[in-house]
């Protein structure tokens, strides 16, 4: 299966006469640049600057949960009468979990995560010289910039952002009086969402299409690398999955502004009766997981692509299973969704449909097992490089595995009535979904940053951020398992009413400190990503990793078109490490005459 | 003042870190940047390692301190609890044997198949036979997951036994009301509408079932061994009946009654005494996020002997005689105020 060679060829007319006609200024390179490593990094800055805000949220409300009562003065000389007196208002505490769930779901680990990579990555692997659209790459990173812009403003009008947890369910987020954040609050926050959905579907349809139509010649879907495969999945899940959540977010902007009953039925809120009747909160709930549960996977399969890519150029031995790896990701993809009232198992759902979800639920176990034992198989017998980037892929499998097994309990419905919005929640889609993502995002910085800017950030900063984090996420995160299995719900803010759950005191000190511990050193992480940008070791081989794929055959600082002469043409896939006694063939070489056939 | 050197600490930490991190570019740069590459590769592998024993050190003391802490598999206080009790245990059986596998093997292939100049690494693509085992494998087990997990998630859900006696759940931000059906076992009807200061639920007076239900607030009676069925509301928005001691919750929707059912095992004395805490209380936490007062919407239940519970009802008055007798009251002196909301209902019928 070849790429259409007509493509490949008015592409390459139209960058030449590009480059012919008119120079770049600042402007149209660094600020609306439609080059896509460009919007790469543009996606991943931002992406950082919304991962420190995020991180400082939860630091600010693990403040609380640590010492309830204790008081900060300096708290309330940055936030005013959200800490009078030193304390954390409830409200504020509310608007700070929302935001930190909404900011790093959304803006880091989606736009961060998918909208990096994807866009550095896709061309440079499958050898385009960019995006099929360059110009749509670039909105779709300038509708997450506007996204971005009001999230952030919402931030401070007077009443407070959206307090109604990430989930946003209504009615407490419909109701202007069920709380404060779901005032002025909670409008922003939905358009802020459906402009975000605007840019990933402009940036996903525009993954999809480059991925299929501008594969440089002998470059089959057999032969892509994972990364590749792994973002198209993301793309095809964002772009099936994400309208939905566009459509529910609209007819809750409706039910709040111009008094619609979609979601609203039989209310008395703030001693007022409400006229809506009929609607179902339900709805909303179905509507939010058809992306939600999607989403995850949107989170997920990158780093999971990433990782992939990354332990084998690392361990010097081919991915092991290749086409099980494809398969895998194509189940989940597939099974991502149809488990989306997994969520909802104590909703007063249908008992038999929840039992059909409990089914394909922990079917995913199956594919997810298949990644985890291939992984595995290729360290086996390896040579293994630890660099920073092979640690955090290595911590990746481990945080996968811890967080996948703790999803067998929640997805089965009978244990899920307990554990259910429990801290054993938290504790499960931290560890797999955030802590793992971060982790494949990170393994993804420290390896392509080479590529991205022409140096190499420090790699004892490296492996002084992987060591605190890998050893801070698992002393946060596992032992809120048990406060979980003591039945404590999530989002209380203070225990000491409780006196079935005020036992967990100590612990939740002990966590604080270490999440505090571990948000210092990820801005070690953010001061390395930028004193290595202008200060770093200097890159002075094409191919510093030796590694296969075709990012590693363009120039050191490449320019805009990525290859300086034609697109390499590709031979063979991209594992082909320690074949025949050799250490790494690249995909552009040739098969010889006696190479042993896989 | 402490914040400042809180902060100076921080920026102290930082420039050391920074200056560790230069000197030891330099190191690498005047010693062969191939040598100090090996060095740390020796370094981390062997790190790795320590993660692995210190980590399984850690689950293990984590285990031993949080243990007593939690609600112990096996303790349920209601005969669903038990099931779900049952199918944790079995599912932290598999998982657990399949955590400590793959994590040994994970950082022990990490450990051992360090760079290594004798050492080559092995070509190795695919294998057919291992995958097809590792796909079929975990497909039973989760097979045999699924199947526990449907058939007591069937029990749980079923229908209520015809004894089970109904009771209603209403929250509202933020507190929970109750209400129990008198002698004739059946609630009555009501409208959201209806509800006001002297109507909390928006009972339908004119619905003659309602005449004997006995409203209460923030504590919950019900009957050991008697199955009760929860029917479970709410005024404005989401929320969850949490009951953590018989592993039971279900949310409360605006407009969507829904229900669960159980049977309370123990009373709430002897659950203090099996636990060793005369101050022990089962608690009804709210565990959908509702708002700013969300962790305070706490509720109790008292579970007891069908005497005692008799006893009680006994002595609790149903808001409808509470009605008649505050509005003859009122007759007597002026002309009703309260009679007002039953006038509006008999209008609306």
């Amino acid at each position: 299966m070849h790429a259409h060679p007509e493509v490949v060829t008015t592409h390459e007319v139209h960058h030449d006469e590009h480059h012919a006609h008119h120079k770049e200024t600042f402007i149209t390179k660094y600020v609306f640049s439609q080059d896509h490593k460009t919007i790469g990094k543009q996606f991943l800055i931002t992406g950082i600057i919304w991962a420190i805000v995020g991180g400082l949220f939860s630091v600010l409300f693990r403040l609380q949960l640590g010492f309830p009562g204790t008081k900060f003065p300096i708290l309330e000389s940055f936030f005013g009468h959200y800490a009078a007196g030193g304390e954390i208002q409830p409200e504020f505490y509310y608007a700070l979990i929302t935001m930190h769930g909404t900011v790093l779901v959304f803006f880091v680990l989606t736009a961060g995560l998918s909208g990096t990579f994807a866009n550095i990555l896709i061309p440079l692997q499958i050898g385009a010289r960019d995006m099929a659209s360059p110009f749509l790459n670039m909105l779709s990173y300038w509708f997450f910039f506007i996204a971005s812009i009001v999230m952030i403003s919402s931030l401070f009008v007077s009443t407070g952002p959206a307090s109604g947890g990430w989930t946003m369910y209504p009615p407490l987020s419909a109701l202007h009086d069920a709380a404060q954040g779901s005032k002025a609050g909670a409008d922003l926050w939905l358009i802020s969402m459906a402009l975000f959905i605007v840019s990933s579907l402009l940036g996903g349809l525009n993954y999809i299409t480059t991925i299929l139509n501008m594969r440089t010649r002998g470059m089959s879907m057999t032969r892509l690398p994972l990364p590749i495969w792994a973002m198209f999945f993301t793309a095809v899940l964002g772009v099936l999955s994400f309208p939905v959540l566009l459509s529910g977010a609209i007819l809750l902007l409706f039910d709040r502004n111009l008094g619609t009953s979609f979601y609203l039925s039989d209310i008395v809120v703030n001693g007022n009766i409400l006229p809506n009747e009929g609607g179902s909160a339900i709805l909303f709930q179905h509507l939010f997981w058809f992306l939600g549960h999607p989403e995850v996977y949107i989170i997920l399969l990158p780093a999971m692509g990433m990782v992939s890519e990354i332990l084998s150029v690392n361990a010097r031995k081919p991915i092991f299973g290749y086409m099980a790896m494809v398969g895998s990701l194509f189940a989940i993809a597939i099974l991502a969704f149809l488990v989306w009232a997994h969520h909802m198992f104590v909703t007063g759902l249908n008992p038999f449909l929840g039992s059909i979800f409990v089914l394909l639920t922990l079917l995913i176990a199956v594919p997810s097992a298949i990644k985890v034992f291939n992984w595995i198989t290729t360290l086996w017998r390896g040579n293994i490089r630890f660099t920073p980037a092979m640690l955090f892929a290595i911590g990746f499998v481990s945080l996968f595995i811890s967080g996948g097994l703790t999803g067998i309990f929640l997805g089965n419905s009978t244990i899920d009535i307990h554990l259910h919005d429990t801290m054993f929640v938290v504790a499960h889609f931290h560890i797999v979904m955030g802590v793992a993502s971060f982790f494949g995002m990170f393994a993804g910085v420290y390896h392509w940053f080479p590529k991205m800017f022409g140096r190499y950030l420090n790699r004892t900063m490296g492996y002084i951020h992987f060591w605190v984090t890998m050893i801070g996420a698992y002393m946060i995160f596992w032992p809120m398992h048990y406060q979980g299995l003591a039945g404590m719900p999530r989002r209380y803010l203070d225990k000491s009413i409780w006196t079935n759950f005020n036992v967990f005191q100590d612990l939740d000190k002990m966590i604080t400190v270490v999440s505090i511990i571990v948000f210092a050193v990820q801005l070690l992480f953010v001061f390395n990503f930028f004193y290595s940008i202008f200060k770093g070791r200097k890159v002075t081989t094409p191919n510093p990793w030796g590694a296969n794929t075709l990012e590693w055959t363009t120039p050191i600082n490449p320019g805009h078109g990525n290859w300086e002469g034609e697109i390499p043409e590709v031979h063979r896939w991209a594992y082909d490490y320690g074949k025949d006694g050799r250490d790494y063939i690249s995909q552009t070489e040739k098969p010889g005459a006696n190479e042993s056939s896989h | 003042m402490q914040i400042f050197f809180i902060v100076a600490i921080l920026v102290l930490g930082f420039l050391i870190v920074f200056q560790i991190a230069k000197a030891s570019e330099y190191v690498s740069v005047l010693r062969g940047e191939e040598k100090s590459r090996q060095q740390n590769n020796k370094v981390n592998a062997f790190l790795l390692l320590l993660f692995l024993i210190f980590g399984l050190i850690g689950v293990y003391y984590c285990n031993e301190r949080l243990e007593g802490k939690i609600l112990q598999f096996g303790s349920a206080a209601s005969d669903h609890g038990l099931l779900i009790d049952r199918m944790m245990k079995i599912t932290l059986i598999i998982t657990g044997i399949v955590f400590f596998i793959t994590q040994i093997i994970l950082f022990w292939f990490s450990f051992k198949y360090q760079e290594s100049e004798k050492r080559k690494a092995y070509y190795y693509p695919h294998n057919n036979k291992l995958e097809v085992i590792w796909t079929v494998i975990p497909a039973i087990a989760l097979t045999a997951l699924v199947g526990f997990g449907i058939i007591y998630w069937f029990r749980i859900t079923g229908e209520a036994p015809e004894n089970a006696r109904v009771v209603e759940v209403t929250g509202s931000q933020f507190k929970w009301e109750f209400r129990y059906p008198g002698k004739d076992k059946k609630l009555g009807k009501k409208y959201y509408r209806l509800i006001s200061a002297d109507n909390p639920l928006g009972q339908v007076w004119d619905d003659e079932l309602n005449h004997d239900d006995v409203y209460g607030t923030g504590e919950l009676h019900l009957v050991v061994n008697q199955p009760v069925k929860l029917v479970i509301n709410s005024k404005d928005v989401i929320h969850d009946v949490g009951l953590a001691h018989f592993r039971m919750k279900m949310d409360a929707v605006p407009g969507t009654p829904t229900t669960m059912w159980f049977t309370p095992t123990k009373t709430s004395k002897q659950m203090a005494k099996e636990l060793g805490r005369p101050d022990f209380t089962y608690e009804i936490s709210c565990d959908q996020m509702c708002g700013s007062g969300h962790t305070r919407m706490r509720g109790t239940i008292i579970v007891e002997t069908q005497e005692e519970f008799d006893l009680w009802m006994a002595s609790q008055k149903p808001s409808y005689v509470k009605l008649m007798e505050d509005k003859q009251k009122n007759e007597v002196k002026t002309d009703s105020v309260v009679a007002k909301p039953i006038a509006q209902t008999e209008v609306k019928k």
